[in-house]
């Protein structure tokens, strides 16, 4: 049960942002700029690095709501999710993608992880400023998302099926602020 | 150096507000609400203490240093913040605030850290759901605003009273006005 008073079997961050639409708004706003505004790098990609670091901290919900929107968004090539997930090292995606999953991962822990090494790693391959910066900023609005979520304990559903659901929403529509009940 | 080219004459989270202003918006406007607006219960000397603690434990001297300017102003006290930035228990603040602490310093590790015994030791201090709520969310946003701001290796000053003119300026206007421009000493 969650810590608070939230709406009962909204799952997630939904529950909390319904508790208090007031901060919620600019978190949505937040998630919908930075996962699907412009930038260099794909929805789907941007969905697998959030995934990936929500993986990291072990915040179910939020690791299997965008695992299943990368798996949409990556449409006939989501095996590459599975992939991150279990051992990105082996992962048939880029090294560029690579360098910048190394670098999120080092974000997750504490920004002054990130080595000078790490982004030369990245421009190596080809990575320029704003993705750098858009990898920097996910890895670390992720840090802050999975410790909202299970900080007040909010409810994480089990069924798969759940997840399948919130992936092709959020595929199709993005974030948008649930209305209150 | 930072990372990535940032404009030189802001520091901390301010030179990345200005790199991507489309992302700025949401985050201003999220700290303006949580640190800065009027609250039912939390002042905002309180709330700037929280997001002091949980910069310190991060080790975010920019952060920590800058919300712990903003507190000094608010609380009129800057003895407080430096007693809170290394053990909150031993601060002359309420218990109740010292409660929430505790909360916000177990979010900063990870969320499933937070127990029902540590909200039920709020709650007995008084403790609101609002209170515990906005306590998760304003440790949790500044794990984020840590890991963005040393993450990208933004540039941080070392000169004390370029924080304290910072920390008047948003004490009393809030964040949503233009940061001033500082010279990077040579």
């Amino acid at each position: 049960m969650a810590h608070i008073a939230v709406p009962e079997g909204v799952p997630g961050i939904r529950s909390l942002v319904m508790f208090r639409p007031e901060s919620g708004q600019h978190l949505y706003a937040l998630a919908q700029t930075l996962l699907r505004g412009e930038s260099p790098l794909s929805p789907a990609v941007r969905e697998l690095i959030a995934a990936f670091v929500s993986s990291g901290n072990e915040c179910g919900f939020c690791r299997d709501s965008h695992a299943a929107a990368a798996r949409y968004l990556f449409k006939d090539k989501k095996e590459v999710v599975d992939f991150v997930l279990d051992e990105y090292h082996h992962a048939p995606i880029s090294e560029k993608l690579k360098a910048l999953l190394n670098i999120a991962g080092k974000v997750r822990k504490n920004g002054k992880e990130v080595s000078p090494e790490d982004v030369a790693r990245a421009r190596a391959e080809g990575a320029d400023d704003r993705e750098i910066h858009d990898t920097v900023l996910i890895a670390a609005t992720f840090s802050m998302f999975n410790r909202y979520v299970d900080g007040l304990a909010s409810f994480t559903p089990t069924d798969p099926k759940a997840y399948e659901e919130m992936g092709v929403r959020l595929g199709e529509k993005g974030y948008a602020l649930p209305k209150p009940q | 150096m930072p990372h990535i080219d940032l404009p030189k004459e802001y520091p901390g989270i301010r030179s990345l507000f200005m790199f991507r202003p489309e992302t700025a918006a949401p985050l201003n406007a999220l700290v303006q609400i949580l640190l800065h607006n009027p609250h039912p219960s939390l002042t905002p000397g309180e709330r700037e203490l929280i997001a002091t603690r949980v910069s310190s434990l991060n080790n975010c001297k920019y952060c920590a240093t800058i919300h712990g300017a903003i507190a000094k102003h608010h609380l009129h006290n800057g003895d407080v913040v430096e007693i809170v930035k290394v053990d909150p228990d031993a601060a002359p603040i309420s218990s109740k605030l010292k409660a929430l602490l505790k909360i916000a310093g177990k979010v900063q590790l990870s969320g499933k850290e937070v127990s029902s015994a540590d909200v039920d030791a709020a709650r007995k201090e008084g403790a609101t759901d609002l209170e515990i709520h906005d306590t998760v969310l304003i440790a949790a946003a500044f794990c984020l605003f840590n890991r963005y701001v040393d993450g990208l290796a933004t540039w941080a000053p070392d000169d004390l009273d370029v924080y304290d003119r910072m920390g008047k300026q948003r004490a009393e206007e809030g964040y949503l006005t233009p940061p001033f421009k500082i010279q990077p000493k040579p």
